[in-house]
């Protein structure tokens, strides 16, 4: 494996309702200040990867306008996930795996603000025998939060210590969009929204874009003298068939545990792309953690752009690693209901 | 500037608006829920998974023996939703539950009806309540309710 590093991430303010900014004003601001930072331009960027979702926007190839953010002439080599940009810095990984592209710009972007999120979310789902059902995305991650309930894997205390620790640590996120502190009492107080889940343990409806920029060994030193390496990267999915999945653990999770030898590595951070409550003490668990400081940032209880917040998991365990002088960090970004695909990133300081 | 009348004018549907096949396996599992039949599909294991899947996702054997499974069966799990959204189909308090049929080793998601909150939990009996219409499609089950 060649060796690769993260050398700028930069996360637009997390917005409740973006308004008329469009895509492309979202994702301008970020992808300047990133080539601002590190004094670069297009012109040095080899190959350049965007994720977001048409389904939010509604219509077909809406990605394609978000180009319009960046300089494409001259033509330039372009890619595009309909995943969390998480999967674009994946995809841009590979591309300097094999020889491809020295540089990569990643960019995700995503506008929650003007549709019903619930309802976009059913239709991504398996359109025979679960989009006809209309289940929203909140209903889907409370089967599983009752599953672990059920058996004891997690409590309704850890629930609330997430929620609290969340809205605390949002004081370490310039970006958040979620800042008001609660007590448990607040938080007891909240209707369930699809039981056990409150409105409270689930993301705010949240607008933005983030973006990210990789560089191979040769490259990376040319840019930044604090490269963060990606030391260790896996992805897994589990069945579309929902029904046919044990909800009260992760064989891939396990599996890319075990790809990544993620049991002899001390990590001092994680980030963890948990968008309900519940899924932080499952998590901590399964991924041994539980005396790492994790989503110090908040995490995407505080501020969820969809589309960005897998992306967003990796760019806060850079930066925290980059300003703490830390050595192992640990990243984790999510897709599908009840965390059916999961990417692990072990993210490591220069020795 | 013209009147609003004169404007060209398009409809925009945000929909799956084209026909897509079910193949082989679903034809015949939504075939037979328009007879008010449940299917599933049959491993070589012995696993029956319900509703009917093409392929074991663990082994990825391909799936072509079906049985009868139901029309009764189990809550795994369920969310309670005490405020139906615009988009779910029931108006009244419902819950999406996660149901394992009566033959099957794996779990259908549908909804359970008619019930308070405080009267489902892990375990509670469900069985199929049918559609006035039968369609072939997996709303031919209207939804579960608790087992009299």
């Amino acid at each position: 494996m060649k060796k690769v590093a993260i050398i700028g991430y930069a996360q637009h303010p997390i917005l409740k309702n973006a308004g008329a900014l469009n895509e492309v004003e979202l994702i301008m601001p970020v992808v300047h200040q990133l080539f601002d930072d590190l004094g670069i331009g297009q012109k040095d960027i080899d190959f350049t990867c965007s994720g977001s979702c048409d389904y939010l926007q509604g219509a077909a190839f809406a990605f394609v306008e978000g180009l319009s953010a960046i300089q494409t002439n001259p033509p330039i080599k372009e890619s595009h996930v309909e995943m969390d940009a998480a999967w674009a810095m994946y995809e841009s990984m590979l591309k300097i795996q094999m020889g491809d592209a020295q540089t990569a710009l990643i960019y995700g972007f995503g506008k929650s603000s003007p549709g019903d999120l619930n309802a976009i979310i059913s239709l991504q789902m398996d359109p025979y025998y679960i989009s006809p059902l209309w289940p929203d995305r909140v209903s889907l991650a409370a089967l599983q939060a009752r599953v672990l309930l059920d058996q004891n894997i997690i409590t309704k205390e850890q629930m609330l210590t997430t929620v609290v620790e969340a809205r605390a640590n949002s004081k370490n996120n310039r970006n958040a969009l979620i800042t008001d502190l609660i007590n448990e009492s607040d938080y007891f107080s909240h209707a369930m929204i699809s039981s056990p889940l409150n409105n409270l343990d689930c993301p705010p409806i949240s607008d933005g874009s983030s973006a990210m920029i990789i560089a191979s060994e040769e490259k990376a030193y040319e840019f930044t003298d604090q490269p963060i390496w990606i030391e260790g990267i896996d992805h897994r999915i589990e069945s579309s068939n929902l029904g046919a999945r044990d909800l009260s653990t992760s064989a891939t999770l396990q599996a890319s545990i075990n790809q990544l030898d993620l049991e002899n590595i001390k990590f001092d951070i994680a980030e963890l792309h948990t968008q309900f409550s519940h899924e932080v003490p499952f998590l901590k668990s399964l991924l041994n953690l539980q005396d790492v400081p994790t989503n110090l940032s908040g995490g995407p209880l505080i501020g969820n752009v969809m589309m960005c917040a897998g992306l967003d998991a990796i760019g806060k365990t850079y930066e925290s690693l980059k300003d703490n002088q830390l050595k192992h960090g640990l990243a984790h970004a999510t897709s599908g209901p009840c965390l059916q695909h999961n990417m692990l990133v072990h993210l490591e300081t220069q020795k | 500037m013209s009147d609003s009348k004169d404007l060209l004018r398009a409809p925009f549907e945000l929909a799956y608006n084209y026909k897509r096949s079910n193949g082989p396996i679903m034809s015949k599992f939504f075939e037979a829920l328009g007879e008010q039949k449940i299917l599933g599909t049959k491993s070589s294991t012995g696993k029956v998974f319900s509703p009917a899947a093409e392929f074991d996702p663990e082994t990825h054997e391909s799936l072509k023996e079906i049985v009868e499974v139901g029309p009764g069966g189990a809550v795994e799990s369920f969310s309670w939703i005490e405020t139906p959204q615009h988009h779910h189909l029931i108006k009244e308090p419902f819950a999406f539950a996660l149901i394992k049929l009566d033959g099957a080793d794996t779990c259908m998601l549908h909804m359970v009806a008619n019930c308070n909150e405080a009267d489902l939990s892990i375990g509670s009996r469900v069985t199929a309540n049918w559609s006035e219409v039968q369609e072939q499609r997996i709303t031919d089950i209207k939804f579960f309710t608790l087992e009299k």
